[in-house]
């Protein structure tokens, strides 16, 4: 199959020039196209869909909207333009040229980190596919497509890395990207969270706004990086992943608004009575926080970590905004805290920081998460309800690190950070973790709205629409 | 943004901190850094912030798409301690109370091709408005009364001059008075009172005088073609020097000139729409006659008649240099040529205009018959097209920038 490299895949990598290029991705595009009928969102690969597409990296070029059937969607490679005389800023090689090839001792390090990252984009669309069944609204439906193409734009970027720079070695992990399923027992995707199901809406814009900002945040850490193409690639995905946020935070603020609205026409918070009203009562909503946001904390790894500190060292992953921090960026005597079990409580261990990048990578992210927190406990305080959310001590229910739950002699946390007994996390998880009986009610609230100018009942209307439309009566879609 | 010139009230550009996730594309976008954060919000730093847009595509909230009229400019800092935008602030105008309810329904159907009321470009200079009214008018005397069309024309247009004598009348170009016609209608009350754009610059139409000239087209059938006499545009033609007139105003707050070096005038009329172009073309003309020529950046002006002999001004206009003016004219009823309409002279001159759509130094100027509107909202449409830009988002960009002005009538 012959590809029209300037109109197919838009690109600002001269892939018109690059024969190698072309013959790698005549291999894999055909595959990727497989891979998206089958695994991409189910039932609407036929319908035009209102996208925004990429054409460009200028800031006029990158969001050119209009109706596109996803499978036609025009995947394309894109680098922010190259930074002149820009160095490695950071860990042994600091002040160095950055690299515009692979260094030969990091070569299966930095694949390695290319292909854990690349993993999550598929793993999400797969994770997400069945979701248009169950739309709010056409806006919503709209969002997710564009979420998942982007994720699917994600997934181009990084096997172009592959295949531009890891020669064979780099074709065949581009393939296996193809191949392994979210959630399949056999051939599960690398990251524990990407496993998960995202079973209904509310779980969409958890993952969106807790899961996808993990993704923010390594990307930004990529972005630092050494190895000058992979930094360029990073800075240029994290555009786009602004917009997954925002379906995140405004998706969940949307479902407080439109819960606290009914609290206050019915003049109750009871969560019973709000069930009965069709909308979802603040302690689910709290549930499903706490949860998505103690997975997705697991993804930044352990507290202390020599991968971490070699990928820092060697200059291929830097800290979150490391240019504008003000040390040496070498770490070289620094200390980090990193939570630790003492007696009865949790306290405070400073480690070397170089070997606690993990841990700051997930401070950071925590700092953001809180930001969105306090915008929707904002939002709430202001229509006049009690009910505020409050985002977990970060140990609680994890699964990976100093507090893995699984691990012998690893104590249960609540949510405020208490260490507790085995028998109080058994009596009490269901009150902070979603029960069946949970999954089961929002689930029953999860009905196809596909009408212009309507939307379920359980969540507010969007505040403005896309690209100037009008948030609901627009055809965000049109059905074939 | 050159502070040298000062409006009363600006134009900001500002970030909904309801609407935006912090998401910092924005301020990796701002290729003047003019973005910037703190824990809270994203602010736009005023003095840096060059209006360009860049961040305006990206943004995935739509929370950048905010801009907000202001007395003085927020400061960054008091941007960092909001929850919510805060109101426009009212443009402070000298007004002797509130308009006439006939001059804002006037002015409300005048402006309604650029979507209504808009903001004056940041540096025209401060407006008053209002002062005088129909209970307390101007008596104004008539210096001059000059046809300007050919007699053989089929229509009159008349170049007025007014003197106000000892009553203070300070306007600026692209303002309106209201005209007082004598006498009463059939069901005897007094008539309505009549807008004329004045089409003489600020200093008057002869420097030093309290004076101003305003343009009259004499009506002689209505938009059916059926015969038909205009109250108003007939007492003014057939008023001879040292009549006088009551006169009402000035008015208009936005269809204002820009002051500052380097702005583009982009002006599109036909028939009496030239006369706020005279009076702007006119102020110019004059300070480069005084030798200012770098005060301005360029004048397009193009400019659609039945016939030659119709259009208004038609002499002076052609001794204009090509380097002070780009004079586009068009006619639809030129004998012996072939029809043409100022939408096709605009279409004729696609690559000009586009570039001047680029410059967001470019304050566009639209006055004539309403039927003008759609031919040439289509031209601009099918040019932009062309070259790869959006008009409707252009327009509207220009619109909130007060760049962007339409006075229509039938």
């Amino acid at each position: 199959m012959s590809i029209n490299y300037t109109d197919k895949i838009p690109n600002n990598v001269e892939l018109g020039d690059d024969r190698k290029l072309q013959r790698a991705l005549e291999h894999w595009q055909p595959r990727y196209l497989d891979w998206w009928q089958e695994m991409g969102p189910e039932g609407f690969q036929t319908d035009d869909i209102y996208l925004r597409t990429a054409v460009s990296v200028d800031p006029k070029g990158w969001a050119q909207f209009g109706h596109v059937k996803m499978p036609d969607y025009r995947w394309g490679i894109f680098l922010t333009p190259q930074e002149e005389g820009r160095m490695v800023n950071f860990g042994d090689h600091k002040g160095q040229p950055a690299w515009n090839e692979v260094p030969g001792e990091y070569r299966s390090t930095l694949r390695r980190i290319i292909t854990v990252q690349g993993d999550t984009e598929p793993a999400s669309v797969e994770q997400q596919r069945f979701l248009g069944a169950t739309c709010p609204s056409l806006y919503d439906m709209r969002n997710l497509f564009q979420v998942n193409v982007e994720e699917g734009r994600h997934l181009w970027a990084m096997v172009y890395l592959l295949h531009k720079y890891f020669g064979r070695d780099g074709r065949e992990e581009g393939d296996a990207l193809l191949e392994r399923r979210s959630g399949d027992e056999n051939h599960p995707r690398i990251l524990g969270a990407f496993n998960e199901r995202t079973p209904d809406w509310l779980s969409f814009f958890f993952f969106t706004f807790i899961t996808d900002r993990d993704g923010k945040y390594q990307l930004a850490a990529l972005a630092e990086s050494g190895f000058d193409p992979l930094a360029r690639t990073c800075k240029f995905m994290l555009t786009e992943e602004a917009h997954h946020l925002f379906v995140g935070e405004t998706g969940i603020a949307r479902v407080l608004q439109r819960t606290a609205e009914v609290a206050k026409k019915i003049g109750t918070e009871d969560p019973d009575a709000l069930r009965k009203e069709g909308v979802i009562d603040f302690q689910t909503i709290q549930k499903y926080l706490n949860f998505h946001y103690s997975v997705t904390l697991d993804l930044y790894g352990s507290e202390i970590s020599t991968n971490a500190a070699n990928f820092y060292t060697m200059g291929l992953k830097g800290r979150f905004e490391e240019t504008k921090i003000d040390d040496d960026h070498q770490l070289k005597d620094d200390t980090y805290p990193v939570p630790m079990q003492t007696n009865g409580s949790i306290g405070i261990e400073d480690v070397a920081a170089v070997t606690a990048m993990n841990e700051r990578l997930r401070d950071d992210y925590e700092v953001d998460v809180l930001k969105g927190v306090g915008r929707w406990n904002k939002m709430l305080e202001k229509t006049g309800v009690e009910a505020r959310m409050v985002l977990a001590h970060k140990c609680f229910n994890r699964r990976v690190g100093r507090f893995d739950m699984g691990q012998p002699d690893v104590p249960h946390v609540a949510p405020d950070g208490r260490i507790i007994s085995e028998a109080e996390w058994t009596k009490r998880h269901t009150e902070w973790l979603p029960s069946d009986g949970d999954h089961a009610y929002v689930a029953s609230l999860m009905g196809q709205v596909k009408e212009p100018g309507k939307i379920a009942n359980w969540i507010a209307p969007p505040r403005v629409g896309i690209d100037g439309k009008p948030p609901l009566d627009f055809e965000y879609v049109r059905f074939n | 943004m050159d502070g040298s010139v000062t409006s009363d009230v600006l134009r900001q550009h500002l970030i909904d901190p309801e609407i935006c996730i912090r998401c910092n594309t924005c301020e990796e976008m701002c290729p003047e850094d003019a973005i910037t954060h703190d824990d809270l919000n994203y602010v736009i730093d005023f003095d840096k912030c060059t209006m360009k847009g860049d961040c305006l595509p990206p943004c995935p909230t739509g929370a950048i798409d905010s801009f907000r009229k202001a007395t003085r400019p927020w400061t960054i800092e008091e941007q960092f301690g909001w929850d919510s935008l805060p109101p426009d602030a009212e443009p402070v105008v000298e007004s002797k109370g509130p308009l006439p309810e006939d001059v804002v329904a006037i002015t409300e159907n005048a402006t309604s091709g650029a979507g209504g009321q808009t903001l004056p470009p940041w540096s025209a200079a401060h407006p008053y408005i209002n002062l005088y009214t129909p209970e307390q008018p101007a008596v104004a005397t008539v210096m001059g009364n000059m046809r300007l069309t050919d007699e053989s024309a089929s229509t009159g247009i008349h170049h007025l001059v007014l003197d106000f004598g000892n009553n203070a009348f300070p306007y600026l170009e692209g303002q309106s008075i209201g005209v007082l016609p004598p006498g009463e209608d059939e069901n005897g009350r007094p008539h309505h009172v009549r807008l004329y754009s004045i089409s003489s610059p600020r200093e008057g139409e002869r420097p030093g005088y309290n004076n101003c000239a305003i343009t009259v087209k004499r009506i002689t059938e209505d938009n059916d073609g059926n015969p038909v006499e205009g109250v108003a545009s007939t007492f003014l033609c057939g008023l001879e020097k040292g009549d006088e007139v009551n006169v009402t105003g000035p008015f208009g707050t936005a269809f204002l000139m820009p002051n500052h070096a380097g702005a583009n005038l982009l002006m599109i009329c036909t028939g009496t729409g030239a006369a706020p172009m005279r009076a702007m073309t006119e102020r110019r003309r004059r300070k480069w006659a005084r030798g200012a020529r770098e005060a301005g950046g360029s004048m397009t002006l193009f400019f659609g008649a039945r016939t030659a002999g119709e259009l208004p001004y038609f002499g002076p206009l052609k001794k204009l240099p090509q380097e002070f003016m780009d004079v586009q004219m068009a006619f639809s009823r030129e004998p012996g040529a072939e029809k043409e309409y100022v939408q096709d002279r605009i279409r004729a001159q696609g690559k000009q205009l586009a570039g001047l759509l680029r410059d967001e130094n470019t304050f566009m100027y639209i006055c004539g018959h309403r039927r003008m509107e759609d031919g040439v909202e289509a031209s601009l449409t099918d040019i932009c097209a062309y070259h790869d830009m959006d008009w409707p988002q252009i327009r509207d960009r220009m619109r909130l920038a007060g760049r962007y002005h339409v006075e229509t009538y039938y």
